[in-house]
């Protein structure tokens, strides 16, 4: 078994309360609040008015640039208003408010389980049928997936890696897909693969899904081309650049894009979009999301549509437990904790995870003991304890020559710190100055 | 419903902490603690007892009434800090030497630099060596093991395998050697030398349970030990076979205790792997060339102590990035 | 005796020797400099706190000797007394220049704005503002980790535990902007300190709409325009929701505080008001001025 070679370590992974649980219909609200920034990029255009009637599927939003993403109504009903909503970390976004009436779809689109498994379509088609479908990266950056089906002049794609690994302690999202939906994931790994005009495609699984590795690779016995890598268990191997060096060996240099070492990654909840959007006509319209907990009733894998309430999900899921301490809308090493979960589903959230109080409050820091252990665990080779110090006294060209852009925030130096010393904050802050120091530099230049 | 608590991510944690790091090093050193207990009877218990409490009231006064801190006794580190200090002292030590040795570590080697995680020094070894210069005779002075009788031990006293060693390089006199213990005497520990240092294999298990446990990574020892036998190996003087000599050195003084539990200290030591390597190798020929051409018998102490000014300079090497090689 | 004499001569002659060599080269690679720098260096306070703009005192010094006029130079910390100092040096005019004071432009004290969240992670406010909201619904508000009080080199910046609110001690402040840059949601802006040091301000930036405004915090400017209405200056603007008034253009009448439904207008320094006001909302404005 294959992993990647720096760094890394080994969170408890928890899956345990929300594995193996069928991915459930989560019912439709009265009331739907579509955000209107739901992915990395340019907010997207509203092109519906105040009053105007929808069927499910129809385009309520376009890509606002092209690095965007159409949104398309989940609902069919009334549009109420287009407004600002808070979201759940007490940020104003616009979005479109909907008044949900019946379930009433557009024509062309196939809702009937059967699986298509012909696609006839050519390279260029797909690619727009997954823009506008907008289809993003559902692993959670979130990123347009067509941007990445085209490769910038000058760089060949030579293999495409699904990432089915689901590091992330808690979530098991993907895990489900993989098994309730396998099938239609290798489909749509084919029709990727006949956009991006390669014949190579390696699925990524950690060891800790056996019977998801043992079903794709059942999958993908017969397809040429498509191979199955069981990954030893390690975060954050789910991270892109870990994915490429644990399945097919390359490491992506600094500051560059997978593209460099002729890489794509899709996650497999992407994966199964694209096969919904490019066979059955679906737009990206819900998701799977992980509603678990240790202290949670009811924890499992529901079939989200953008915009209805996590309050309803959650009720579904038996209602946010008594000793809840925190909500962190992902998993626990890279999820956002939360101020309330009064705001609608969308593609950003993969997740919701309930953690009792006593273990939600961060332990007080003590003095750097200079073990090194943050070095060890650093998946990117860099200096984590260094990059924190130099944050803290504000020294940014230091910082910068450190390489503090390479940071992917996995948290694995805060995760590991004996001290408890909140690394990451820092190093966070000073990619952020960083960034918009060399941004700034630029723009000089140009 | 309680306001939420927010932070940013992760929000979870290994559970590791500075007190489970020390408490592992102080359970690794029981097997030792107990040989020696076996050896020296209840002057390893005292010696070691007084260490482990002046260290700790040092720790306290200076924190609580001189620099006003927080007193971090909850860590165990002045625990640890006395415990190795007792490792490194005769058993028969009279009482306020050790007591001078720990106020000198904990006040010297560790708060002046602002207490835990700033010293450059390991402290232990500071107060060892400021102990040796200033009181040479009681500290060279070692008691001989008693196997396993449990009376006081203050007049039998003898010569280590290291001075032994030293006469017979320096005089090129083989037939010294002949007082050397047999090898596994050495390695059981039925043998002259300082409290904790004398049983090399009770040391090894301990070292090898703290990489087990990944309270320290295998660099550092394994790098001294392997310059050493090396080094030993390249030297030996006539009359012996290498193996012997080599086995003989790595056997003797605080050569496993201190590639095992000081060199390795967290603070003291470089960060990077190679850093560690180039650590270690440093060590190894230091205390080397002390022991075949310095004046004292033993130099794994002042070998550690110069090392470990270098550290601020070997932390410069900066740990292998990703994507840095080409693929 | 012939040691004493030997060693001696060569001291000296070392001495001498090493002396000359020294002298030619200091001749040499002197370094011409405008002996003015020093004198207006001399003038300055000192404080090396970028207050001007350059890297420290010195570096302004430069800048003023080389500066055709000193337009536009100005040591915030000295203000117009030093300015005129160096312009007596340079036989520059200096413009005239109205001190300044820091004034945190957040009255969402505790009582006033309900906890929604704990925050946990590092205190600080940057590192907080980048996370989320903060501990209160107010995305505007001060988030109380004290970003600005350790930016302060002067001391003239404290925490108050009661309110949450950092206070400004006018006799310290310096108006060198340091809080300004250090606050990451903009919230201290340097202001006129005004004729005995008495001014209006709006003590809240929110932008967000009455309702949740208000809703957020008791204290909030809802950006009902009353104020704007009752101004007969033009002083004061409202937009995006929240009003704003123009230090340059006041004349301190007091009209639009009293006007001010939610009290989010504050007059700072002003003697307590005799007429029309009872006493209980007197002793309220005092606690108020306090807290400014």
């Amino acid at each position: 078994m294959k992993t990647f070679k720096i760094g890394g370590v080994h969170p408890q992974d928890n899956k345990e309360f929300s594995a193996h649980r069928p991915i459930i219909e989560c019912g439709l609200p009265a009331k739907a609040v579509i955000p209107l920034v739901q992915h990395i990029g340019a907010p997207a255009q509203a092109v519906v008015e105040k009053g105007q009637k929808v069927k499910v599927g129809e385009l309520i939003a376009k890509a606002g640039g092209f690095v965007s993403a159409n949104i398309h109504s989940p609902y069919s009903g009334t549009i109420n208003k287009i407004d600002s909503y808070v979201d759940g970390w007490g940020m104003r976004q616009q979005a479109i408010f909907i008044d949900v009436e019946g379930d009433e779809w557009l024509e062309d689109i196939d809702r009937t389980p059967t699986v298509v498994r012909e696609c006839n379509l050519e390279p260029k088609a797909i690619i727009d049928k997954i823009a506008a479908a907008g289809i993003v990266g559902l692993g959670g950056a979130c990123f347009p997936t067509q941007v990445k089906l085209m490769p910038p002049p000058g760089k060949k794609a030579e293999v495409l890696v699904i990432n089915g690994v689901e590091c992330e302690p808690y979530l098991t999202c993907d895990h489900q897909l993989m098994l309730e939906h396998g099938e239609e994931i290798v489909i749509g790994i084919q029709i990727l693969l006949k956009a991006l005009g390669i014949n190579k495609a390696v699925i990524g699984i950690e060891a800790n899904k056996p019977d998801a590795i043992a079903r794709m690779k059942e999958l993908t016995n017969r397809t040429l081309g498509i191979s199955v890598q069981p990954l030893k268990l390690k975060y954050p191997q789910g991270g892109e650049k870990q994915l490429i060096d644990a399945c097919i060996g390359r490491q992506v240099p600094s500051g560059a894009l997978p593209i460099e070492v002729g890489a794509v990654v899709d996650n497999v909840a992407t994966v199964f979009a694209v096969y919904q959007a490019v066979q059955k006509n679906m737009p990206l319209i819900s998701r799977v999301m992980t509603i678990t907990g240790k202290h949670l009733a009811n924890p499992g894998n529901y079939q989200v549509r953008f915009g209805t309430p996590l309050t309803d999900v959650v009720a579904l899921a038996g209602g946010i437990p008594e000793d809840t301490g925190k909500i962190i809308g992902g998993g626990p090493m890279m999820g956002r904790a939360m101020v309330s979960i009064d705001m609608p589903a969308n593609k950003r959230v993969s997740g919701l995870l309930f953690l009792p109080e006593d273990e939600s409050r961060r332990v007080e820091p003590e003095n750097c003991i200079r073990c090194g252990k943050c070095l060890d665990a650093c998946p990117m080779g860099l200096e984590p304890y260094l990059l924190a110090k130099l944050s803290e006294h504000e020294l940014w060209d230091e910082l910068e020559d450190h390489n503090v852009m390479d940071c992917i925030d996995c948290g694995c130096c805060l995760f590991t710190c004996p001290s408890h010393r909140p690394l990451l904050d820092y190093i966070r802050l000073g990619k952020g100055k960083v960034g918009g120091i060399i941004r700034a530099r630029q723009a000089a230049k140009k | 419903m309680k306001p939420l608590i927010v932070s940013p991510a992760p929000h979870a944690h290994s559970g590791d902490s500075v007190r489970r790091n020390m408490l592992l090093v102080i359970i690794a050193l029981l097997p030792a603690f107990a040989v020696s207990v076996c050896s020296f009877g209840w002057s390893t218990v005292i010696t070691t007892a007084i260490s482990i409490a002046a260290c700790i009231l040092t720790e306290w006064v200076i924190s609580k009434f001189v620099l006003k801190i927080k007193p971090t006794l909850c860590d165990c580190s002045a625990i640890l800090t006395g415990l190795l200090l007792a490792f490194n002292l005769p058993a028969n030590l009279p009482w306020w030497i050790v007591i001078i040795g720990a106020i000198v570590a904990i006040g010297v080697g560790k708060m002046t630099f602002g207490g835990l995680g700033q010293n450059p020094f390991n402290p232990a070894l500071v107060g060892r060596v400021f102990l040796l210069i200033s009181f040479p005779v009681q500290m060279t002075t070692w008691p001989c093991p008693l196997s396993f009788e449990t009376q006081y031990v203050d007049t039998v006293t003898g010569a280590t395998p290291l001075s032994a060693l030293k006469v017979a390089i320096k005089g090129h006199d083989g037939s010294v050697l002949n007082q050397l213990p047999e090898l596994w005497d050495m390695f059981i520990g039925y043998t002259g030398g300082s409290l904790g240092e004398i049983c090399a294999f009770a040391l090894i298990i301990g070292g090898l349970l703290l990489i087990i446990t990944r309270v320290i990574t295998w660099h550092i020892p394994v790098s001294i030990i392997a310059t050493v036998a090396l080094f030993a190996w390249i030297s030996t003087p006539e009359g012996m076979c290498g193996h012997e000599y080599a086995l003989c050195s790595l056997l003797s003084g605080g050569l496993m205790l201190g590639a095992f539990f000081m060199a390795t200290d967290y603070v003291t030591s470089p960060m990077t792997g190679w850093g560690k390597i180039i650590f270690g190798i440093g060590i190894g020929l230091i205390t080397m060339v002390i022991r075949t051409w310095g004046a004292y018998p033993e130099g794994v102490s002042f070998a550690i102590l110069i090392m470990n000014a270098t550290v601020p300079l070997l932390n410069k090497i900066r740990p292998k990035r990703f994507g840095e090689a080409k693929a | 005796m012939n040691v004493i004499v030997i060693s001696l001569l060569v001291l000296g002659v070392t001495g001498l020797v090493a002396a000359v060599l020294l002298f030619f080269i200091a001749q040499k690679f002197k370094v011409e400099e405008d002996p003015r720098i020093d004198e207006v260096q001399e003038a300055l306070p000192g404080a090396n706190c970028g207050g001007c703009g350059f890297a420290g005192c010195r570096a302004m010094a430069e800048a003023c000797v080389k500066a055709d006029s000193l337009d536009g130079l100005l040591c915030p910390v000295g203000g117009a007394e030093t300015m005129k100092a160096v312009g007596s040096i340079l036989g520059k005019e200096a413009a005239a220049v109205a001190p300044k004071v820091a004034v945190v432009r957040c009255n969402g004290t505790c009582e006033a704005r309900p906890r929604t969240s704990v925050y946990d992670g590092t205190r600080s406010c940057q590192i907080e503002n980048a996370l989320y909201v903060g501990e209160t619904a107010c995305a505007f508000g001060c988030l109380g980790c004290g970003d600005c009080v350790s930016a302060c080199q002067f001391g003239a910046l404290s925490m108050d535990p009661k309110t949450g609110l950092p206070v400004v001690d006018e006799d310290k402040c310096t108006a060198c902007g340091q809080c300004v840059k250090a606050c990451p949601r903009h919230i201290i802006e340097l202001r006129n300190k005004g004729p005995k040091s008495r001014r209006m301000v709006v003590l809240c930036i929110n932008k967000d709409k009455g309702a949740p405004a208000r809703k957020a915090c008791l204290n909030a400017c809802i950006g009902c325009g009353k104020c704007e209405k009752e101004c007969n200056f033009e002083a004061i603007t409202v937009e995006n929701n929240v009003a704003y008034i123009d230090f340059e253009k006041c004349r301190l009448c007091r009209k639009c505080e009293a006007a001010c439904p939610t009290g989010a207008i504050h007059a700072i320094n002003f003697p307590p008001r005799k007429v029309e006001v009872n006493a209980e909302s007197e002793s309220k404005k005092e606690v108020k001025n306090e807290n400014v």
